[in-house]
């Protein structure tokens, strides 16, 4: 049986997942490595392209075809410490995992919630599904859970429909629905995105308190390295379908050893640094082109086209992702310069 | 006073657009009222950028659509450049709408798939009887070229675009007819971070350059704090506070300002939190709450706030603020 650190849930080894058709592969994710420790958060972060929501799909078995694993490993390490391989697992081995395991929230609540049942129910069925509870007992559960998320006047939202409720609230049903079974993964893509600011800071402190009271690990995929800041232990930053970064959130935002980590930290606006003190606003520091289409990368490191400290090497062949200091990898040829 | 000192008296104090009062309501079901936008006012100068902050349900999209006419005002002024566009009668108002232009969010729905990008940007060209042939061909690679553009770009499609590039086009389009005044509505909302950058420059670029007057949409404080002279802080449909950016987001007001600007995200890992971020969730603009709409959320909030809508009283210079406790709070 494959080994795992004991302070590790979940390993991700080398992960490829690849979308192949006819007229060409795209290589979605392309060697993804990193490892998830118990009890913490691992933000992946990245742009549209980047891989990092197919990475998520991929840890679930919810890639659909012509996509699917076409090499590496996704170790994880359940409840009773045994070890799986979730990229050989079988959709029946699947189907036990998810929920009980391994649970996820989505960016949209009202695509993972069905309109016709009362959130009562569903949260209700999550629970007896996988565990044999009789239907008074489901409900009671169900309360109990809706209580944990902080729903106001829980014994009355019960019984409400999915669209008779706030964007926020559902996605406090949705997190309800994750943790009923009380997995020990939760993967969380873009959980905060479609909501407002004051209600993205609700979910996020709920998120950091039930993981505290339920110890569950979380993988939370964003694009907001705002709220990576808020959320994070650990952070892997993703670029065309690659990790370019890895490091301890602090030391992250202290100082980033890859160029496009630097770029996307430097181009958010922050008045206190593009703004002087005369009120003369700066030009943003801007990365040039977009995202190059994953069927189509560039020979070498795929940011080369883009990055300012690109030499001949970097297009020549694509580097590998190295050590660049304590606790921390980065994909760049020249990391010790920056 | 020679000509030119009173040109540049005009340029820095005189309103370009003046909104008073601006209230749009729809019909609900059942007999119900929407209150979308009510009782909203502020003034942009000419030359500045006035942004319109707010969550969603706030009313920011509705007042800059209602400003335009491309929704009926309810009720309400819009005085610009000394008429009051609410007014005017649709035909006057069509010699108007190539003053006023607009830029939306989705780069991906405002551009007509089966239009090449000469056709599209031309489009503008057209309405103002420019006339057809080199010259409007040399028109439109300029404004190619100044939204950083190549002119070759002109015969392609816009499904040849990235997303960026696509809302490069839109501002072309909108610059086309050289408005006075432009809104600009969540334009950097749906771009990667990476891109968003290279938009905002360039939208800060033509202001400088062409000196153009806008009102910039949007939920992105630190995009506004960025890119605006002043900013307009809306909530259920009101405005909760305004004032010059850099004013406002030193020393908020309203409790409503100060909530959004320590909710949002910063990306500093070590920064301190709020930990009691604002409770519940924005009311239904079906059903909005008596006297201060915010009130149901407010942590200082008092019998007093639901018997009237509270006042906007002038703070500072140019800086308002809509809330009973105010005074006492700035003391707190």
């Amino acid at each position: 049986m494959t080994t795992l650190p004991a302070d590790t849930i979940l390993s991700v080894r080398d992960l490829r997942t690849w979308f192949t058709t006819k007229r060409f592969t795209a290589k979605a994710v392309d060697g993804v490595t990193f490892d998830l420790k118990r009890g913490e958060t691992l933000a992946v972060v990245g742009e549209s392209g980047s891989g990092k929501s197919v990475t998520s799909l991929s840890i679930m078995g919810l890639v659909s075809k012509p996509g699917g694993i076409a090499g590496g490993e996704i170790l994880f390490r359940d409840r009773k410490e045994r070890v799986h391989d979730l990229a050989q697992l079988t959709p029946k081995g699947f189907r036990a995992m998810r929920g009980r395991e391994i649970a996820m929230i989505f960016q949209e609540p009202m695509t993972s919630l069905n309109p016709l049942y009362t959130v009562g129910d569903q949260i209700g069925e999550m629970i007896s599904l996988h565990e044999p509870v009789s239907r008074q007992e489901a409900r009671k559960r169900a309360l109990e859970m809706l209580k944990h998320v902080e729903i106001p006047d829980a014994e009355n939202r019960l019984d409400d429909y999915p669209h008779q409720m706030s964007g926020g609230m559902r996605q406090r049903v949705m997190i309800a629905m994750a943790l009923a079974c009380n997995p020990s993964l939760l993967i969380a893509d873009e959980p905060t995105t479609a909501l407002d600011v004051t209600i993205q800071a609700q979910i996020l402190d709920l998120l950091r308190r039930l993981q505290k009271q339920f110890g569950m690990s979380i993988l939370f995929v964003t694009h907001n390295l705002g709220v990576v800041a808020e959320i994070a232990h650990e952070v892997v930053v993703m670029y065309a379908g690659r990790v370019v970064e890895q490091a301890p959130v602090n030391d992250l935002f202290a100082r980033q050893k890859h160029p496009y980590t630097k770029g996307l930290l430097a181009c958010t606006p922050h008045a206190k640094r593009d703004i002087t003190e005369a009120g003369v606003r700066k030009a943003l520091y801007s990365i040039t082109g977009s995202v190059p289409p994953i069927t189509d990368l560039p020979p070498g490191c795929a940011f080369a086209p883009r990055c300012d400290l690109a030499v001949e090497a970097c297009r020549a062949v694509p580097p590998a992702l190295m050590e660049a200091g304590a606790g921390r990898l980065s994909r760049c040829l020249r990391s010790n310069e920056l | 006073m020679t000509l030119q000192t009173a040109l540049e008296n005009e340029d820095t104090t005189a309103p370009l657009i003046s909104i008073e009062g601006l209230t749009k309501r729809f019909a609900g079901r059942g007999g119900r009222t929407v209150h979308a936008v009510e009782d909203v006012s502020f003034a942009i100068r000419r030359g500045t950028t006035v942004g319109l902050v707010g969550e969603s349900g706030s009313g920011k999209t509705t007042a800059g659509r209602a400003i335009l006419r491309l929704i009926e005002p309810t009720a309400g002024k819009a005085v610009f450049d000394g008429i009051d566009l609410f007014t005017l009668p649709e035909r006057q108002m069509r010699a108007y709408r190539q003053r006023l232009q607009i830029i939306f969010q989705d780069p991906f729905s405002s551009l007509n798939p089966r239009m090449r990008i000469d056709a599209i940007v031309g489009e503008a060209l057209d309405a103002r009887g420019f006339p057809r042939g080199e010259k409007r061909r040399a028109r439109v690679a300029e404004l190619l070229t100044l939204v950083g553009l190549s002119p070759d770009h002109a015969r392609r499609y816009p499904h040849e675009f990235s997303g960026g590039q696509r809302q490069r086009i839109g501002i072309a389009r909108a610059l086309a007819v050289e408005p006075d005044f432009i809104v600009a509505d969540e334009p950097v909302s749906a771009l990667d971070v990476s891109v968003q950058a290279q938009v905002l420059n360039l939208l800060s670029d033509l202001q400088q350059r062409l000196g153009l007057t806008m009102l910039f949409i949007s939920h992105d404080l630190s995009v506004v704090e960025y890119l605006c002279d002043e900013v307009v802080v809306m909530y259920l449909g009101r405005v909760m506070e305004r004032g010059p950016a850099r004013q406002v987001y030193a020393d908020p007001r309203h409790p409503y300002t100060r909530a959004l600007l320590a909710t949002a995200p910063v990306p500093d890992p070590t920064a301190k939190r709020v930990h009691v971020p604002l409770a519940g969730d924005i009311p239904s603009p079906l059903d909005p709450p008596s006297g201060c709409v915010f009130r149901t959320r407010c942590p200082h909030a008092i019998e007093a706030c639901a018997k009237a809508v509270p006042p906007t009283e002038t703070v500072g210079d140019n800086h308002a603020v809509a809330c009973i406790r105010h005074r006492e709070l700035a003391a707190a």
